[in-house]
């Protein structure tokens, strides 16, 4: 928020992006799938601070807006053998659609009502897609075969099974949402979301209709969401109700602290640490969730605003 | 002339306490207008029904000829009813500068670049003298430079009336000198309506005083018709025995 630096700020996203690039050509393989994994992973973690850490809005049902977009986009190329870039416009379309009515019904609460009611309708979500099991599979979940998941651009065609592939449509999906977030969280109406999160009376004494602002951060928000998801069932092939239980409404929430709320490159961070704690830890003991609690209780202690949020509060007052 | 503002049989309710009861009000374009009396008589409570933080039990509300009762708060600091706060409700996390942008980007109309947005928050940041702390963040603020921001707020909202809700409060005396130029620059271009315990400041800048008491208007007139008055002697000091 502060006037000082744009160009700072940019050089820096697009230095992580670079980086991210880079990277695609010396990980070792293993380490490759996973980093694709996360940089889809880490924009439902965006999409997720887009309402928690800049309008201050604690939902515990997201996992409905990841699995609107996974189902939306899965089913369309399942059901109705659509297209790579239609089941994926499909997948934001019942994001977005989700978002808004959920965003209607659930705003006329705040605090902790809004955290019981956005948790209530993700498990109806939930609920709906294991009673409709002849169509999205229950607890089994689908498979979108391999022979559907090839991206036709022009003359060439891509299939997203292939690694490179994969790892690259990741990144591009990561990147264009990284520098939306900046470009919104940078805008006058970024200042406007900040404003509600900090003081909503002030903010509607200034003349700003605070609901229609949370209602289009909502929206906003669940249709990143919805993108990961959709983005998720095209490039990894599996949609499954896991996704949408109340696990994967906490995770994004998780990463986020973790990495620094109201930061755009915490939800990044979050990500990948917590992947990471769990996938070191997990090779050396059974017990590994044992030293990810205490990882995480070890952060809150000394990082109580995140990594990023603690750096930005020390050292980088200038980090957006 | 027509009223600016007018209330009509205006009341509000708490439980069994009638705050505000009945109040017939009005209010001409460009005067400043002082609301005294003592503490519970319903001052904050009246501003609060004027710029739509609460709602009223019944009455109505009349702002440049239209019905506003219905508006929500945000419609009516569209229309340009400005409030600034009694306790000081700055963004204390947000600097200087971008408290005063949310009003600024806001009221712009013409040009909507970034350029018009830095020229209207830095023209209210140095109306108000807190320009060169423009990238302080708010809650580092003295106390009156936190109150003068709130009038910078509400100033850049280009008001038609500003509500100011004692906003002396907790100020030095040579801040209040400045805060007495500083309201009287302001209504050359908007009407005033303040609510204020300090009487030399109330004497010095209202054109006509309104004096509640138990949510009911006493007396209303000129400085000098209110200090005569009896009955507002007696509603503050107290009735002889």
């Amino acid at each position: 928020m502060k006037e000082a630096s744009p160009a700072k700020a940019y050089a820096l996203h697009l230095g992580v992006i670079a980086l991210l690039f880079a990277l695609s050509f010396v990980l070792p393989e293993y380490h490759h799938g996973l980093l694709a994994r996360i940089m889809v992973l880490a924009v439902f973690a965006m999409g997720y601070n887009m309402l928690f850490g800049y309008v201050g809005l604690l939902s515990l049902g997201h996992a409905m807006f990841f699995s609107a977009g996974l189902y939306g986009a899965g089913l369309a190329v399942i059901h109705l053998g659509w297209s790579v870039p239609a089941a994926f416009a499909a997948g934001l379309a019942c994001g977005a659609l989700l978002a808004l009515v959920i965003g209607l019904l659930a705003l006329r609460t705040s605090g902790v009502a809004f955290m019981i009611v956005t948790m209530m309708f993700a498990q109806v979500f939930y609920l709906i897609i294991l009673y409709f099991a002849a169509w999205t599979g229950g607890d089994q979940g689908l498979v979108v075969p391999q022979s559907a998941r090839v991206l036709v651009l022009g003359d060439t065609s891509l299939g997203l099974t292939n690694p490179t592939v994969r790892y690259m449509s990741a990144l591009v999906l990561f990147s264009i949402v990284l520098l939306v977030a900046l470009v919104i969280v940078r805008s006058r109406y970024g200042r406007v979301l900040v404003a509600i999160r900090e003081n909503e009376e002030r903010t509607k004494m200034l003349g700003y209709d605070t609901f229609s602002n949370k209602l289009a951060a909502v929206v906003v928000s669940g249709t990143i969401c919805a993108a990961s998801g959709a983005a998720y069932a095209l490039l990894f092939g599996y949609v499954g109700s896991t996704f949408a239980s109340v696990q994967y409404s906490i995770l994004p929430l998780l990463w986020v602290l973790l990495g620094g709320a109201a930061t755009t490159l915490g939800p990044l961070i979050g990500t990948l640490f917590m992947y990471y704690v769990v996938d070191i830890t997990s090779g050396y003991t059974s017990a590994y969730l044992l030293i990810v609690g205490i990882a995480l209780i070890l952060l809150v202690l000394f990082f109580p605003r995140g990594i990023l949020g603690t750096v930005r509060q020390r050292w980088l007052g200038w980090l957006p | 002339m027509m009223p600016l503002l007018t209330t009509k049989g205006l009341s509000r309710n708490f439980g069994g306490l009638r705050a505000v009861d009945g109040v017939e009000f009005a209010l001409m374009p460009g005067e400043i207008r002082a609301v005294i009396g003592p503490n519970g008589a319903g001052k904050t409570t009246f501003v609060s029904l004027v710029s739509g933080r609460i709602r009223p039990s019944s009455g109505m509300i009349v702002f440049d000829g239209a019905d506003i009762t219905s508006l929500p708060a945000y419609a009516r600091v569209r229309l340009g009813i400005a409030y600034t706060f009694q306790i000081t409700s700055v963004f204390a996390n947000l600097t200087a500068y971008d408290n005063v942008a949310l009003p600024v980007q806001r009221t712009l109309t013409g040009g909507r670049s970034k350029g018009a947005v830095h020229a209207g928050v830095m023209a209210a940041l140095e109306r108000t003298g807190l320009a060169d702390r423009a990238h302080m963040p708010a809650g580092q603020l003295s106390y009156g430079h936190q109150r003068l921001l709130e009038v910078a707020m509400g100033l850049a909202l280009k008001p038609r009336l500003l509500i100011l809700d004692e906003p002396t409060q907790g100020l030095a005396d040579s801040e209040i000198d400045n805060f007495i130029g500083l309201v009287r620059e302001i209504a050359t271009s908007a009407t005033v309506l303040l609510i204020e315990h300090n009487m030399p400041v109330v004497m010095q800048l209202a054109d006509r005083i309104t004096v509640f008491n138990a949510g009911k208007i006493l007396a209303e007139g000129t400085p000098e018709q209110v200090r005569a008055n009896a009955e507002v002697q007696d509603a503050y000091l107290g009735t002889a025995p």
